[in-house]
């Protein structure tokens, strides 16, 4: 019974801990999904937030300039497919996937540059400061939930901003106009809306919150830099905001789904206990996420439900004739 | 219907647009257009399509900028950037394609893009304030309602609603009654008249006389991007307006012989379908369309008459029921047996369903016809022939274009709409469906196109015609059925149909006066408007 509780516990944390990664990802991607663009650039912002924040916090002994740095170079690399999709009005989906390639290349390349000369000038296998979890005395002590209460800086953070960014979202009116520009921006635009100045704004911060994402992979999650180091994390994402029809708060559902499968095959194979070969356990969590994709857009299908915001990959102009 | 007596007006002009000139790509859309309001005046801006109406009233709601001249405010200059510039000088445009966010409230609608809004507002109180006004100006919403669950009519409500919440005191109404049933047109004339009476002005698009006589106490007459006259309501009448919004004199009168109608072509048995969104759009439509006659079908849009042509044309499928061509069961047929069927198709949709812009005209003529010899020989295409059969049929239909090769889009909307007729009415063998076949057009390719269909009824064929013009349908047509919510709620006689009845039909009143019109459709000569 109390092994029971401890696996479940543990479990909890695990998933807790593998999941906020997701969760910063899907609130940035909703956010900008939501003014209208389609930002597929999600997995390289990733992987150049997680590369760029360990270098810097391995030089500076900084994980929060780390932080910022991740944050800034997600923020460009939005601000570039802002300008690509918005100004130059390209097509996203071309403009997005353009960035993931040179964001996993650069990120690639990075982390065999920026390393010490004395090992090789490869990041790979340095160890830097990290944001290590913080076990709030009490509280972490209760048994399953205690697992709440075990958890890094960065995944506390999100107890906040997942409330906020809900709230924001439909109870504020920058909320109001944001849901406006992404479902009618010609409405938006004729109620004195700055349709342009939105979509900007909130692809550039969603590009903050998932280089956030990235650096939580390298300064708490899996410190330190490894090729990949998302696994296909900034894909889930997307997958994620689709599950979450484009609600912060449900997104955190999907992402615990997704983290929670990972702990309990990560237990699996670290206890021995399973004789199913790894490559099947690792495979689990992404073939969970297309599953549940399918049944969900399915649901959503039958009950008529309107899920995507309407203007969602569609440049817009004011003098169209 | 008489026009109201206008107060004599002293004050200055509310309202000065001065000399205003806005090029679109090969277009002059305005040509130095002048144009005054006053306080509590209706303006009737009075205008065939692509007269410039629209495009001058966008520019002064700020969603277009002039490329010359100027706009003054209580005789000061204003400089209209963006609409959150024409708010701020109080005024508001309700646009034809109504600017409403579907998944969002009335209330959160009416709010969106408010500058000095609560950060997080007060929707209890932002609803109080919208009953108070809703009831104030006879405008009746639920201010909790989402968009998407409403009519086309309080749609019109809540962007009214919108403006003057606002407090807008200048409002701009793009075409507003193209959507309404005429009742509900004669409920909007209260509206505007509680809204003078309140001391707004209002301008109003429109290109039909009634509503400028009805409604208006000065008319602004717009031709060709130009203002070729400004009078007051009381001092003219139809006749004129017709000739100056043409440019000449108008004959309402299309020679019209009496229908000699023959065998069904085609037969709709009780038939079920449903829209895109999978919620019924027919039930238990039952019609009958013959050899030589023309069946109108008049309605609000969007209560199923898109979907009864699909069906038809084999593009919807039925749930249940029959549909026969020529007493052939052509219930679950594709396109391609429509087409083999002799069914013809003038989609509502010109530019995205009825041709391809980026193809040349040739093209577009002979996309039905290219499966045929000779213009085809085993899926091999003859460019020579093509082009000898388009340039003939580019002939028959004077489409006003400088090659055959020449894109489709680079067309005028009334040479496309001729682009479909020639490769449609070509290929026609016995039914004709056009859906919409004049709107937007101008006079004189409203005139051909209604021609065409006249003579496609006198060759024998018969013709299915979907319209929101109840006086085309009264002069073209030969019966007219009435759908509402997808069913058919009477089919009367043409020529016995008045506007009153048809508009109480499309209104949901089942056939209120004469019964069902199965007997013979015979017409009278021609009918003036």
């Amino acid at each position: 019974m109390i092994d029971t509780l401890a696996l479940l516990t543990s479990i909890l944390t695990i998933t807790l801990r593998a999941g906020a990664s997701l969760i910063y990802g899907a609130i940035g991607e909703t956010y900008t999904e939501r003014s209208g663009i389609l930002n597929l650039g999600v997995e390289g912002m990733m992987l150049m937030g997680a590369v760029t924040a360990f270098a810097t916090a391995y030089y500076s002994g900084s994980v929060w300039l780390g932080l910022l740095v991740a944050m800034g170079v997600g923020a460009t690399l939005a601000a570039l497919h802002a300008f690509l999709t918005v100004t130059m009005r390209a097509n996203q989906v071309v403009s997005g996937l353009s960035i993931t390639l040179f964001g996993t290349g650069l990120a690639s390349f990075l982390g065999e540059r920026l390393g010490p000369a004395s090992n090789n000038f490869n990041l790979v296998g340095m160890v830097g400061p990290r944001f290590s979890p913080i076990e709030i005395p009490g509280l972490s002590e209760i048994p399953v939930l205690g697992a709440f209460f075990k958890q890094d800086l960065l995944t506390y953070a999100l107890f906040l901003l997942v409330p906020l960014a809900w709230a924001y979202l439909y109870k504020t009116r920058n909320g109001l106009n944001l849901r406006a520009v992404g479902e009618s921006p010609q409405t938006a635009d004729a109620m004195g809306i700055d349709v342009i100045r939105t979509r900007y704004r909130y692809t550039i911060v969603g590009g903050m919150l998932v280089g956030l994402g990235g650096a939580h992979l390298s300064l708490a999650y899996a410190p330190g830099w490894s090729e990949n180091i998302t696994g296909g994390r900034g894909w889930i994402v997307i997958a994620l905001v689709i599950f979450a029809m484009w609600n912060p708060a449900r997104a955190v559902l999907g992402a615990v789904l997704f983290g929670g499968i990972n702990a309990v095959q990560f237990r699996l194979q670290a206890g021995g206990a399973t004789t199913i070969p790894s490559a099947y356990l690792n495979m689990l969590p992404y073939l969970v996420t297309i599953a549940v994709l399918i049944a969900m857009t399915w649901w959503e299908a039958l009950s008529h439900r309107i899920g995507a915001p309407a203007a969602l990959g569609t440049p817009y102009t004011r003098e169209d004739k | 219907m008489t026009a109201r007596i206008t107060q004599p007006t002293v004050s200055p002009p509310v309202l000065q647009m001065r000399s205003i000139t806005k090029r679109f790509p090969g277009v002059l859309a305005n040509d130095r257009v002048d144009l005054d309001l006053y306080a509590g005046e209706v303006l009737a801006l009075l205008g065939e399509n692509g007269a410039g109406k629209s495009t001058l009233m966008n520019i002064l709601a700020g969603l277009y900028r002039p490329d010359a001249g100027e706009i003054l405010i209580q005789g000061r200059p204003a400089e209209i950037h963006a609409p959150r510039d024409a708010a701020a000088f109080g005024i508001g445009m309700v646009h034809q394609n109504f600017m409403l966010v579907p998944t969002m409230t009335v209330a959160q609608n009416i709010v969106l893009g408010i500058a000095d809004l609560a950060f997080v507002p007060d929707l209890g109180a932002i609803e109080t304030r919208i009953r108070e006004l809703s009831d104030r100006y006879g405008l009746k919403v639920d201010p909790r309602a989402y968009i998407w669950q409403l009519g086309v009519g309080e749609q019109q409500r809540v962007e009214i609603l919108k403006l003057i919440y606002r407090g807008a005191d200048i409002v701009i109404l793009d075409e507003p009654t193209a959507v309404l049933t005429p009742q509900e047109a004669q409920d909007l004339g209260r509206i505007l008249a509680v809204m003078q009476a309140e001391g707004k002005s209002i301008v109003f698009i429109t290109h039909k006389m009634a509503e400028v006589i009805a409604f208006s106490d000065r008319v602004c007459v717009l031709r060709q991007g130009r203002v070729v006259a400004t009078k007051r309501t009381a001092d003219t009448n139809p006749r004129e307006l017709a000739r100056l919004m043409v440019g000449r004199e108008v004959l309402f009168r299309l020679d019209k012989r009496p229908a000699q109608p023959g065998d069904p072509v085609l037969t709709l048995e009780a038939v079920h379908a449903n829209n895109d969104k999978g919620l019924p759009a027919l039930r238990d439509v039952s019609l009958q369309a013959r050899q030589g006659e023309i069946l109108g079908i008049a309605g609000v849009a969007g209560n199923g008459q898109q979907e009864l042509a699909e069906v038809v044309t084999g593009l919807r499928p039925i749930k249940r029921g029959k549909l026969l061509i020529n007493q052939r069961d052509l219930t679950h047929c594709t396109s391609l047996e429509a087409i083999h069927a002799g069914v013809s198709h003038i989609p509502a949709d010109r530019v995205g369903m009825g041709s391809v812009g980026d193809m040349p005209v040739a093209d577009n003529i002979v996309m039905k016809a290219y499966r045929m010899p000779p213009l085809a020989r085993q899926g091999v295409l003859n460019r020579r022939r093509i082009l000898d059969f388009a340039r003939a049929l580019i002939d028959v239909f004077q489409i006003a274009t400088p090659t055959p090769q020449t894109h489709v889009k680079f067309l005028s909307g009334g040479n496309i709409q001729k682009t479909i007729l020639a490769r449609e009415i070509d290929a026609c063998t016995d039914l004709l469906v056009a859906v919409y076949p004049s709107r937007g057009l101008d006079v004189g390719a409203t005139e051909a196109v209604r021609r065409r269909l006249l003579e496609q009824r006198d060759e024998g064929r018969a013709v299915l015609l979907v319209s929101e013009d109840l006086d085309e349908l009264r002069t073209v047509a030969d019966r007219i059925a009435v759908l509402y919510e997808g069913r058919v709620m009477g089919v009367v006689n043409a020529e016995e149909a008045d506007v009153e009845t048809l508009g109480l039909m499309m209104a949901g009143a089942s056939d209120p006066v004469i019964g069902d019109a199965a007997a013979d459709p015979g017409t009278e000569g021609g009918r003036t408007q």
